[in-house]
């Protein structure tokens, strides 16, 4: 038997020696893409006539339009992120303790915004807002200019929610699927406590990874999204960094690889959270 | 955290019900599945204020996109409102034929690339005797994949761009290259593409057993010849899944495109931006809607193609 298998092991040696250096040739060259525009990018950004200057970054909380930029991604961020919990979190609940046919078209709703890109829905939104002339004398015209107010336009809010419920859908459903909400309801109930209260104070505990999860997903989203708020014309963070590039492309640059950094630290987070769970669990 | 901010979570419609449903506070025995749904019963109410939500952030405007683009515009010699299909052959003509053809021929482009190169770039990661390496790479996916928009296109105009560092370096204007035609921005939308594919094709060629592999090598296939008859069959499913799932996201994608080459390109998302800030002809105010339905129709048959690969490459992975 081992002579006989000897020389199919050679020569599965000598192939997976082969195969090593292609392994190492693919790695190299996908290595080289996808750090160089990194490194190169960080090196853009302190580069200047002089030699090495920090000044994209020691200036940047000085910068005109930045921290009011920030500002404004993040409270779109976080009011997207509560209304969507507010919203979505007792709809996956319910259906699974009391209207288990509602199941799928809850699913189908929550995935319908994947077919219908981001600028798609923004040509509709568009329109909407459009319709205001024709309702001057309604009062959905007040709630139309209310909700686009530059200062906090809660109709990018609108359009946030949607576009994040597919993957806070996802991120919900891989957390409830682990808790039988019906059996822990039932026996909080038999302990005395109504059903909110047996939600509140044992359901929701239980989902605490897959509610974080969704948050930072949605986070993620919000902070990146320039499309809508570009067309409709409103200024958060990633579009104050594309308008300020034209004045300063490096301070731009320095910031992109900050947003970068943001990113993956917010998936570390999430990841650590998952891995911590996992390891009680 | 618990004890303070999920209080707010159950809607007001869905603990009024709750609170007011039967057996609340006197608790009687628990009954089987009739009373089970009895005591739930109105648990559907708290399904309403996502709904709600959903028609006003997400069908109003879906629907407001259809209507418009069956409607002449308000600039329209009739005064607009009139049932038209006008807007839509419009959006298959001209100008705006050219984006649609070059939107569907930079993602295929792409989606093409991202697979051939991502594949390669999966199974070396896959089958790499390094731990280390593997599970920063996933990670690395995963952060690139959700990367993209504004700051990755200025990524690029500071590596590549014409006073980029490597364009710089080596004087590549000279030979020819420019990041703002259909060349460059295909080498910037690889940047997630890649680590998408990478992502999406992981759990596949982790499903292929080194058994199978063995079983080749018994029989006296080559590399080549197990590729060919064993692997990529087994693949070719989740293959052509997240080819079709890159051409989504190439497609839908506006932010890099808008930041690095303005409208110099033809492309759809950009023509639709373009139409929406009034640079259209006269009377075709709607085209922008059009366009967004002729968007979202590519966008389906994508779906439509996705979902039954999905399933069936979800069989070989169990």
């Amino acid at each position: 038997m081992a002579q006989l298998n000897t020389p199919v092991n050679a020569r599965a040696d000598r192939r997976l020696a082969k195969v090593r250096w292609g392994r190492g040739a693919v790695l190299l060259v996908g290595a080289l893409y996808f750090l160089v525009p990194l490194a190169a990018s960080a090196y853009f950004s302190v580069d200047s006539r002089k030699g090495i200057d920090f000044h994209a970054y020691t200036q940047l909380l000085q910068a005109p339009g930045f921290l009011t930029a920030l500002q404004l991604s993040l409270e779109l961020a976080v009011t997207s992120v509560v209304l969507l919990l507010l919203v979505l979190v007792p709809a996956m609940i319910a259906v699974r303790l009391g209207a288990p046919r509602l199941r799928p078209v809850l699913e189908f709703l929550c995935s319908l915004p994947l077919v219908v890109p981001v600028v798609a829905l923004t040509t509709g939104i568009s329109n909407v807002l459009g319709w205001a002339p024709q309702l001057r004398a309604t009062p959905f015209y007040q709630t139309l200019m209310a909700i686009q107010d530059q200062n906090f336009p809660f109709v990018l809010v609108l359009a946030y929610v949607p576009m994040a419920l597919p993957f806070a859908y996802r991120a919900l459903d891989g957390g409830l699927r682990g808790v039988d909400v019906r059996t822990l309801v039932e026996a909080a109930r038999s302990c005395g406590a109504s059903v909110p209260r047996a939600v509140v104070s044992v359901v929701l505990p239980n989902l605490r990874s897959a509610l974080l999860n969704a948050s930072v997903i949605t986070v993620a989203m919000v902070l990146g999204e320039f499309t809508t708020a570009a067309i409709l014309g409103f200024a958060p963070f990633s579009v104050w960094i594309n308008s300020n590039g034209k004045s300063d492309g490096q301070m731009s640059v320095a910031v992109s690889i900050l947003s970068l950094a943001i990113v993956w630290l917010l998936l570390l987070l999430m990841n650590a959270l998952g891995r911590q769970r996992r390891a009680k669990a | 955290m618990t004890d303070t901010a999920p209080t707010q979570v159950p809607s007001p419609a869905a603990a009024d019900q709750f609170s007011g449903g039967p057996g609340a506070v006197t608790g009687k025995t628990p009954t089987p599945t009739a009373g089970r749904s009895r005591r739930f019963g109105g648990a559907w109410l708290a399904t309403l204020p996502l709904i709600a939500f959903f028609l006003v952030g997400f069908g109003l405007p879906a629907t407001a996109i259809v209507i418009g683009a069956f409607t002449t515009s308000s600039d329209a010699p009739d005064g607009g409102g009139s049932f038209t299909t006008a807007n839509l052959t419009h959006s298959l003509q001209g100008a705006y034929a050219t984006s649609l053809w070059g939107s569907v021929k930079l993602s295929a482009l792409t989606a093409l690339l991202g697979t051939a190169l991502g594949l390669p770039l999966a199974q070396a990661v896959v089958t790499s005797r390094f731990r280390m390496l593997r599970e920063s790479v996933l990670a690395g996916s995963g952060v690139l994949a959700n990367f993209g928009g504004v700051p990755l296109a200025f990524m690029f105009v500071a590596t590549l761009g014409n006073s980029g560092e490597l364009t710089k370096q080596f004087a590549l204007t000279k030979h020819g290259w420019s990041l703002y035609t259909f060349t460059g921005l295909s080498v910037v939308y690889l940047y997630f593409l890649i680590p998408l594919m990478i992502l999406t094709i992981t759990p596949a060629l982790e499903g292929l057993r080194v058994q199978w592999r063995e079983a080749a090598a018994n029989n006296g296939a080559t590399t080549l010849q197990y590729w060919r008859y064993v692997a990529l069959p087994i693949l070719l499913p989740s293959l052509l899944g997240g080819f079709v799932l890159l051409f989504g996201s190439a497609f839908a994608a506006y932010a890099t495109a808008d930041a690095m080459v303005g409208s110099s390109i033809p492309l759809v998302s950009l023509q639709i931006a373009d139409a929406l800030s009034g640079n259209v002809l006269v009377g075709q105010g709607n085209v922008a809607m059009a366009l967004g339905l002729d968007m979202i129709v590519v966008a389906c048959l994508v779906m439509a193609v996705y979902l039954p690969l999905q399933r069936r490459s979800a069989k070989w992975l169990s």
